[in-house]
């Protein structure tokens, strides 16, 4: 069992926030010592700790986050060269170095104080403490789609406009001219009636020498110049030609290869290790044996078993080396755990409801449901996932001299730095983590284990090492979406309305707020029991999310089934509190033209989920035809508040989808002899060309306060997939993956999920 | 030691010739954006041609394709200057996300469209459904081949035309 879970983050963040509000002496934005000359390189001068400004007049946003596809490098080089009324076209971008200094502190606040505003006197303190904080807790955290409604929000545009401010006030002094008579126009200060024009450059090394406002004022929307447009992503021309570097393209002179396999069954240690065939292939160097690893890392804590590892010249020998290796492990008692009796745990447990923790309570539920007359419930199962990023894990270390040099590409960089020093039993300052391009993310890569190993191996080698993970030891180690079942009673009054919503499911993560539902349903009682398993878990795009939307979204449309109601129209009725939900929902069946008829043999699903502030709507088109499902389309319509980089946030929500597809059509891990069973894309599927749907995204602009872009796409396509599968056979999807079920006769299949 | 032509350059590599051609691009020529993602074929993401055919690197061993002409990633586009219109038109529609698949993906297109300039979308399904995005960006490449196709489809449009004439002036 994990010890560490995002809550902790979060309870441990805020007793820590009360002991460290006074007596701050590090801010954000300040340079702190030293770090112009880490961060600035020939001809260019740090103004703020965010932007760089060289000769050339070339801006530089760094920007704390990892790229992992989603664009945050030039999203956020957008909202700081907005604010900074910089020249886009001289604007690049350049991930900031995992040092303390770039802890993401924004993060911390979005997360700790949502929403809060403070007097702008105390901002500086609050936000030293909470700077402090994100340093202890080591977060350089790219996850919980925080990236833009947090960082940007909240440490870009600032960085951007108390830049701007710096640079008019150097100049002023320059020019002795009044502040308010300098205008900034594309990286260029104006003075018009002296005629004065010069490039931000100019002003550079003065404004770096002034202290930058915690409270600049910042634009309004109707303001916004960058912000809001389509721009060319920085990251794509590397990534037409092979010239991307991600983590296992990184060369060292000198450099061997290692891969490696752990403990089967979770937990399990080493007992031994026949290793004279594997030593015997041309190429194997050595076989090296690593105790169980952890680390109680605020985001990314986890504990797992030993391994063993092949040091060879290439991967190819130390692959081969390590099917060679006769290797028994203590499975810890583990050995007999199956997905059939953990699903058989989840069902018992629920059922004796012990120590039922409530999430909400809103009525007296129990007492509608002894006197209800109209009573539906069902319940609902989603099992293990795997996150299969295309770039199987990897690391790259060297260990010399009592310090260690890593290559990664990781969501967590100063996690990462201390989960490593602690593995070393070295100062974290002795670490220096080189984050790369990540070949996928999706929660995987917040989890240090793989840098653990590699730094391990690396020592053990005494010389550098790429430790490469295969694809059957990503699948079969991975930190798993959770399997849960959740189970659901509705009330309805004679006209079919709701009156009662009872919910209880097994485990509870992030977000707390998962299992909730927006629609006026005056009863709800959404509850949940502990039912733990030795199957380790992790984050997984949109996390509990995940499985409660489909939950939650197929259960409504039940309850509307049973009232004999349109599904849509039905949603649409209990949102008269949700203006802003129901106008999401509304504009998808306009776009989607939800009341034209279908042809025999096709069906319409729909789904509404709020996650990480957003909203989403969608409506999946489904084609059934002697048992064979075609997805046709998908239409959705995603309420972020702003789209800051529109393209980008369609292709988030495309790429959400599909990912949430794979998992729905095909995606399962099975556990047998307390293992995984799946190994690698035969039997573990992705969602391919041919099967993949046409996807229309379409974007509202409310003006609320920012939402996350990377997850919200995912939990509503399970949804609103089955929903339509229902519409088009009347066969009811409550396990998934869909795969399981034979769509010809109406019969499910009585797989291991059913 | 294996002879292996790559990108037009022949190369001479001290490795066992059953080894994988993938693992001597990558790890011996340091041509690394030829990506590792299953090592079974499964995946697509280790595509490259092999007399213009496309492969999967990760599971063809260097005896298989010794001596014969194998174009990587690298070695797409026409001159260091110049992209490929593939290339070309995955920025257009900015197509990758984070990007490890789509050496694989852009191989698997430029070895369609060489057989078939103008192909269906049952072709593309076809010759692409090796290859896997877990970024899920289908409809993007999908879009990206599709108006390469339609540009390489004016530019031999202009010379069957001029052919037409000439039959037609028979």
């Amino acid at each position: 069992m994990n010890k560490w879970t995002r809550r902790a983050f979060l309870s441990t963040g805020v007793i820590a926030g009360t002991g460290l509000v006074v007596g701050i002496s590090i801010r954000p934005g300040n340079r702190a010592q030293g770090l112009n000359e880490l961060m600035a390189g020939e001809n260019e001068t740090l103004v703020h700790a965010y932007i760089k400004i060289d000769a050339d007049n070339v801006v530089t946003a760094i920007i704390p986050h990892s790229e992992m596809g989603q664009g945050i490098h030039t999203s956020l080089a957008q909202m700081v060269a907005d604010e900074l009324d910089a020249d886009w076209d001289l604007v690049r971008a350049e991930e900031a170095p995992a040092l303390d200094e770039y802890a993401n502190y924004a993060v911390g606040k979005g997360f700790l104080m949502p929403g809060a505003k403070f007097p702008d006197i105390i901002v500086p303190s609050i936000d030293g403490a909470l700077m402090q904080i994100a340093d202890v807790l080591n977060l350089q955290i790219t996850g919980g789609s925080g990236s833009i409604r947090f960082t940007g929000e909240l440490g870009s545009r600032i960085a951007g406009a108390a830049t701007r401010q710096l640079l008019v006030q150097a100049a002023a002094e320059a020019w002795q001219v009044p502040v308010g008579e300098i205008e900034t126009v594309k990286s260029h200060l104006i003075h018009r009636a002296s005629s004065r024009n010069e490039p931000y450059a100019a002003f550079a090394a003065a404004a770096a020498t002034m202290t930058p406002s915690y409270t600049p004022k910042l634009k309004r929307q109707d303001q916004f110049k960058i912000m809001g447009q389509h721009v060319q992503r920085f990251d794509i021309p590397s990534k037409v030609d092979g010239t991307a570097q991600f983590a296992l393209d990184v060369r060292l002179p000198d450099m061997l290869y290692a891969t490696i396999t752990r403990s089967p069954v979770f937990g399990g240690t080493l007992v031994s290790t026949k290793d004279e065939a594997a030593r015997a292939i041309s190429g194997v160097v050595d076989v090296i044996e690593l105790p169980p690893i952890e680390s109680d890392d605020m985001v990314g804590g986890f504990s797992a078993g030993g391994s063993v590892a092949v040091l060879a010249d290439g991967y190819w020998p130390a692959i081969q080396g390590l099917k060679a290796l006769e290797i028994e492990w203590d499975s810890a008692g583990n050995e007999s755990v199956s997905s059939d009796k953990i699903f058989a745990q989840f069902d018992a447990d629920i059922s004796a409801a012990q120590e039922r923790k409530t999430d909400s309570s809103i009525g007296d539920a129990d007492s509608v449901f002894d006197s209800a007359a109209n009573i539906i419930s069902a319940d609902y199962r989603v099992p293990y996932l795997a996150h299969t990023c295309m770039e199987p894990l990897n690391a790259t270390a060297e260990v010399k001299d009592g310090r260690c040099e890593i290559w990664i590409g990781c969501q967590n960089p100063l996690g990462f730095r201390q989960a490593v020093a602690d593995a070393l039993k070295i100062d974290a300052e002795k670490v220096t983590l080189h984050n790369q391009f990540m070949g996928g993310g999706f929660g995987r890569k917040a989890r240090p284990d793989y840098a653990i190993q590699a730094a391990l191996v690396a020592q053990h080698a005494g010389r550098p090492v790429q430790l490469i993970w295969s694809r059957e030891e990503d699948i079969r180690q991975d930190f798993y979406r959770p399997a849960v079942q959740s189970r659901f009673r509705a009330a309805l009054d004679n006209d079919g309305n709701p009156i009662a919503w009872e919910n209880t499911y097994v485990d509870k993560h992030e977000p707390i707020e998962a299992p909730l539902i927006p629609y006026a349903i005056p009863s709800q009682n959404i509850g949940y029991v502990a039912s733990p398993t030795h199957v380790p878990f992790g984050a997984w795009r949109s996390v509990d999310h995940s499985q409660h939307g489909f939950f939650t979204e197929s259960f409504i449309d039940e309850v509307a089934v049973a009232a004999g109601k349109d599904p849509y129209a039905y949603r649409a009725s209990l949102l008269s509190n949700h203006p802003r939900h129901l106008a999401v929902l509304e504009r998808v069946a306009t776009e989607a033209q939800w009341d034209r008829p279908l042809a025999e043999g096709r069906g319409r699903g729909i789904s509404l989920q709020e996650s990480f502030g957003t909203l989403v709507a969608q409506v999946v088109e489904v084609t059934i035809v002697d048992g064979d499902m075609s997805v046709d389309r998908v239409v959705a319509v995603i309420d972020a508040g702003f789209a800051i980089s529109p393209d980008g946030i369609t292709a988030q929500v495309e790429s959400a989808i599909i990912y949430g597809l794979t998992a729905a059509l095909y995606g399962e891990i099975t556990i047998e002899n307390g293992a995984v069973m799946q190994s690698n894309f035969h039997d573990y599927e992705a969602v391919r060309m041919d099967k993949a749907p046409t996807i229309e995204t379409h974007i509202i602009n409310s003006g609320h306060a920012m939402g996350g872009a990377g997850e919200p796409g995912t939990p509503g396509i399970a949804p609103a997939l089955a929903n339509a599968v229902f519409d088009a056979t009347g066969i009811r999807v409550r396990n998934l993956p869909l795969n399981q079920f034979n769509l010809r006769f109406g019969v499910e299949d009585t797989g291991l999920a059913g | 030691m294996a002879v292996l032509i790559v990108n037009g350059t022949r190369e001479e590599i001290d490795i066992d010739p059953s080894t994988p051609l993938l693992w001597a691009l990558r790890e011996k020529l340091a041509l690394t954006g030829t990506k590792f993602g299953c090592g079974i074929a499964q995946c697509g993401a280790c595509t490259v041609h092999v007399d213009g055919k496309p492969i999967r690197s990760c599971s063809t061993p260097i005896s298989a394709v010794e001596g014969k002409n194998i174009t990587t990633i690298e070695g797409l586009a026409p001159s260091s200057e110049e992209l490929h219109p593939l290339q070309s038109a995955w920025i257009e529609h900015q197509v990758p996300q984070c990007g490890y698949c789509q050496s694989g993906q852009l191989m698997s297109a430029a070895a369609l469209l060489a057989s078939n300039p103008n192909p269906s979308d049952a072709d593309i399904d076809s010759a692409m459904r090796g290859n896997i995005c877990r970024c899920g960006m289908y409809g993007r490449i999908r879009q990206a081949i599709k108006s390469t196709a339609a540009y390489y489809e004016v530019a031999s449009t202009s010379e069957s035309t001029d052919q037409a004439l000439e039959v037609s002036g028979e």
